[in-house]
């Protein structure tokens, strides 16, 4: 939970809210880019970020992200952020 | 030195690891006149024991593990009021799985789950306001807990239920900040402390200057670093060379994430939404002041403690830990945690009787963990 995980950015889903697609260990999840939107929203599509607990916290480059990624599955906190993500969404469903 | 192959970059990590020798001859320091480095963050704790750099690093160095992991730090009582409201039959309880497993007095929230209480597991804040939009006559109450790296997504996450007008969502703050346990330590007679290694993930929010009085008040260097393993050698390398030349500074040693001031958004939205407790209670450390955040006035609406009369300052508090239990004193460094009773006995990762043992960033889960591997390692 406290560690966040790199994802980088592949569309802008809802530009009022702040929100956009990202891709994070080949899993799509949704993401509030409200911290690192400094630009116009969509310069952020391409771009590698440090998405913590749903909220791209960071903007990093393309080795940093594969450096942190490393890191994160050496400490077992990749596959567990990947299964936090799958288990959130069954949590929607109210099927947990 | 086998974990060294591990590394990223090996070769770049045994350069570290003999500079780090260096130094620590050119200090003196010996395994029974050892310099005391804390590593405050859970994460780092964690990266410590994965890769065995306690070992690889001279016996002069002596690594405390500080209070840096949101879980261990909560007190039996906040785990009560958590199931408390979920045990309210309006109420959705949504929560990090990390908490699932922190022991009450009474029960953990995993049991109230298995006791037929309605608590979800989610990956983000955001994931509780859509399960608030989608379940419009339910109460959805969101644990926010966390240092400052977690406490920007429920400010956001209340800045956007406030915007959309829910009324059916709200944060159970127990937001905890990094400074003022810190400041705690230094304050404590007892403790040896000659220099910090700092949460590189809390920086890229607040930046390094919260730590300035560190440096300037306790003349006492601290590094912000990143987690990687390379990253903490070197940041273990940039305290002891301030040690060496008698200097007392905040570094960055992880400057390609933590920008010097934080990040902006972030910082505004915690101001916006959050204000400082008076005092909050630490697991082991007791009540600090000004170390806990609650909601302010302006969106009471969001606050479960306002909705629900529950929380921080509202029962009776304190709750007397297990017996023997020793988490206070591992959480300050004072023992290590193989010399609590109950370590590997009635407390294991499985049935956890202390929160150092339930989250993987606690130190005695640390130990339990990589501790097997450490004793077959000494045999071999
Ligand atoms: S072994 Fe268990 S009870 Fe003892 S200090 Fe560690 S977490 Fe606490």
């Amino acid at each position: 939970m406290c560690l966040g995980i790199p994802g980088q950015i592949v569309e802008i889903t809802d530009a009022d809210r702040l929100m956009a697609m990202a891709e994070v260990s080949g899993v799509r999840r949704e993401v509030n880019v409200a911290c690192v939107a400094t630009g116009p929203l969509d310069d952020l599509v391409g771009a590698w970020t440090l998405i913590h607990v749903g909220f791209a916290m960071s903007l990093i480059d393309e080795e940093e992200a594969a450096k942190t990624l490393e890191a994160l599955r050496g400490l077992g906190e990749a596959q567990e952020t990947l299964e936090a993500m799958a288990d959130s969404a069954s949590a929607l469903e109210g099927t947990q | 030195m086998r974990y060294v192959e591990e590394f990223r970059d090996p070769v770049a990590a045994k350069v570290v690891l003999a500079e780090i020798a260096h130094v620590v001859d050119q200090i003196g320091a010996t395994a029974e006149k050892p310099v005391h480095i804390m590593e405050i963050c859970g994460g780092h704790t964690h990266a410590i024991f994965r890769y065995g750099l306690d070992r690889l690093t001279p016996p002069g160095i002596e690594f405390i593990h500080g209070p840096g992991c949101p879980v261990c730090v909560l007190p039996m009582s906040r785990i009560d009021e958590c199931v408390t409201l979920a045990e309210d039959p309006r109420v959705i309880f949504t929560t990090f799985g990390d908490a699932m497993r922190v022991p009450g007095s009474k029960k953990s929230l995993l049991q109230a789950k298995a006791d037929g209480a309605d608590i979800r597991m989610v990956y983000s804040p955001l994931d509780a306001l859509e399960i608030a939009r989608r379940n419009p006559d339910r109460e959805v109450v969101f644990f926010g807990l966390g240092f400052e790296t977690t406490t920007p997504s429920t400010a956001l996450s209340i800045q956007q239920a406030a915007r959309e007008g829910l009324t059916n969502f709200s944060v159970f703050c127990n937001h905890i900040t990094v400074p003022p346990p810190i400041k705690v330590l230094l304050d404590d007679p007892h403790m040896i402390l000659d220099g910090f290694v700092g949460p590189g993930h809390v920086s890229m929010v607040i930046g390094i200057h919260p730590y300035d009085f560190i440096a300037e008040a306790y003349d006492k260097p601290i590094v912000v670093a990143g987690f990687e393993p390379l990253d903490l050698l070197q940041s273990v390398l940039m305290v002891l060379k301030q040690i060496r030349d008698g200097r007392a500074e905040v570094e960055n040693q992880y400057a390609r994430v933590v920008p010097e001031h934080g990040n902006r958004v972030s910082l505004a939205a915690i101001e916006d939404v959050y204000e400082a407790r008076p005092k909050f209670e630490w697991r082991g450390l007791g009540e600090i002041d000004a170390s806990g955040l609650r909601i302010r006035d302006a969106y009471k609406a969001f606050d479960a403690e306002e909705k629900f009369g529950v929380g921080y300052g509202a029962g009776h508090r304190s709750v007397q830990e297990p017996d023997g239990c020793a988490c206070g004193a591992v959480m300050t460094g004072r023992i290590k945690p193989p010399e609590c009773p109950h370590y590997g006995v009635g407390c294991t990762p499985e049935m956890p009787l202390g929160a150092l043992m339930v989250s993987s960033e606690g130190a005695c889960a640390a130990y339990y963990q990589y501790g097997g591997a450490r004793a077959a390692e000494t045999v071999e």
